[in-house]
């Protein structure tokens, strides 16, 4: 398994998919080749729920023109937790706690895994 | 888990000793480069207990821009050291070296050991400069690192426990007193509240003055074994304690974010010391942003798990406060020139020799002194005190 290179291949094609661990369970992202602790290898790609919610986010601050953008940690429903942003409504209006839901964009020719708002 | 004989933690707590401890260039420092600055803080500290480079056979250097720094740096100073450490953990680089230097003293592997750091990044980039490559899993998202983590850290903290944006300003306005005491502070007009509120916002809820500054500067410690330290300086700083704790790299990898890796590091630091959180006389903290302090603290124990916010209103950590922190005025008043590490060590070992004039804390005879690395990522605790508390130490083994 070549965990980046076949994540970002997986994104390409619309799929945001996540490690699992066989022998555990449990889902490992970010992607590398054997389970955090265990060192187990037998990992498995998993279609990811999409489904996570905002473990804590921030507004960057630019000076204009250029605008201000959502940073935002979040907590995937699998277990893992990525660095993400929000989108869909103001930067400041992403709280922590909000349910999201992952879609995948194209931003400077590579795809990028963003939330918005899952209601 | 199998791990072999599981052996006590032998630190070899009073053994050696920060005998100089020095600055040069704080703030700005221009047509200076990194080993020039760290050179001239090494000649100065050295200087203090009567020794020259040719004297030193222990080296430990970083810089922000070249990864063999050591190598460099002992060429410049015309040595070939016995014990080199050129460990790279970020802001607390300086507390792991000091660390190892105890060690490597204590085992006759050097016997004059020096640490040093310097930093041109105001001069030659005017803003903070990256030693790391662009993660695959953050880059896409621009964060602004490392201010956007660590905004995050605050603003969860702010969730979990009610902490307040004002009660942020309080410590870069303590911070800001201690500054105004020290003549080679690079901020030293007074901070208001309203000042602190209507600074630029950067990254929710921080604003500029919720962020360290980026200056010039260079910082060098001496350390020798305890028998030698009582001959060359009968105030002395001597190492009780010295522990590390390394938890992740990323943000997005840390537990939680309102606890860091210092709670572990401290245990350990005041388990190896045999001393207790109040004890303490002085606390120079890795401040790089105001909720650092308010982490640090209540990592440490000294006050309650989400308390940290209440801890540090009324002037608690100021001059004349119950506390004093970060008397030379932290990285957010006094210098942050890269990685700062090095200069909580040096101010919390001026405090124990008694030399810091306005700002010093009368009587300081136990010094904690913290560095931080990366993104809350390597958390270190460095204990020092005087000769009487690790004559007292030695009394108790």
């Amino acid at each position: 398994m070549h965990p980046e290179k076949e994540h970002f291949e997986f994104l390409a094609r619309g799929e945001f998919m996540l490690q699992r661990c066989r022998s555990s369970g449990a889902f490992i992202y970010y992607p590398r080749v054997a389970e955090p602790r265990t060192g187990a290898t037998d990992l498995e790609w998993v279609k990811a729920s999409g489904l996570g919610t905002v473990y804590s986010t921030t507004v960057i601050r630019q000076k204009p023109p250029k605008t201000d953008y959502n940073l935002a940690l979040i907590d995937l429903a699998e277990g893992p937790r990525m660095m993400s942003r929000v989108e869909g409504l103001a930067p400041q209006d992403v709280k922590i706690g909000m349910s999201v839901r992952a879609r995948i964009i194209s931003e400077e020719d590579r795809p990028v895994v963003v939330f918005e708002p899952a209601t | 888990m199998r791990a072999g004989q599981v052996k006590e933690d032998a630190f070899p707590s009073g053994r050696s000793a920060i005998v100089g401890a020095a600055t040069f260039g704080m703030g700005t420092a221009p047509g200076f480069n990194n080993f020039d600055l760290a050179a001239h803080a090494s000649i100065k500290a050295l200087a203090q207990v009567g020794l020259t480079p040719k004297d030193v056979d222990g080296l430990a250097v970083v810089v922000m821009d070249e990864t063999m720094s050591v190598l460099n740096f002992a060429e410049y100073l015309g040595i070939q050291p016995r014990f080199v450490d050129n460990t790279r953990t970020g802001g607390s680089s300086f507390q792991l070296h000091a660390a190892s230097a105890a060690l490597a003293l204590e085992a006759g592997q050097c016997d004059v050991a020096l640490i040093a750091y310097g930093s041109d990044q105001r001069s030659a980039a005017g803003k903070l400069i990256s030693s790391s490559r662009p993660s695959p899993w953050e880059a896409p998202y621009k964060p602004l690192r490392p201010i956007s983590s660590y905004a995050m850290a605050a603003a969860r903290h702010m969730h979990q426990y009610g902490t307040t944006k004002r009660q942020l300003g309080e410590v870069a306005i303590a911070a800001r007193k201690w500054a105004r005491l020290n003549p080679d502070a690079t901020m030293r007009d007074e901070l208001t509240m309203d000042d602190y509120l209507a600074a630029r916002m950067v990254a929710d809820p921080f604003g500029v003055r919720d962020c360290c500054l980026v200056t010039d500067g260079a910082a060098a410690v001496v350390m020798v074994r305890a028998e030698f330290a009582r001959e060359l300086n009968p105030r002395a700083a001597y190492v009780l304690g010295a522990a590390h704790e390394t938890t992740h790299r990323e943000i997005a990898q840390m537990p939680d974010l309102t606890v860091t890796g210092t709670a572990e590091a401290a245990r350990r630091a005041f388990s190896q010391a045999k001393v207790t959180a109040k004890e303490l006389d002085v606390v120079e903290l890795y401040d790089a942003f105001t909720i650092n302090t308010i982490l640090f603290l209540e990592d440490m124990g000294f006050c309650p798990r989400g308390e940290g916010g209440r801890f540090v209103g009324d002037g608690a950590i100021a001059p004349g406060g119950s506390l004093p922190v970060n008397t030379n005025g932290g990285s957010l008043s006094c210098v942050h020139p890269g990685m700062y590490g090095l200069f909580t060590m040096v101010e919390a070992a001026q405090q124990i020799m008694g030399v810091c004039g306005e700002r010093q804390v009368a009587g300081a005879e136990l010094a904690l002194s913290h560095g931080n690395g990366g993104e809350y990522s390597s958390e270190a605790v460095l204990i020092l005190g005087a000769a009487a508390t690790a004559a007292r130490h030695q009394s108790m083994r």
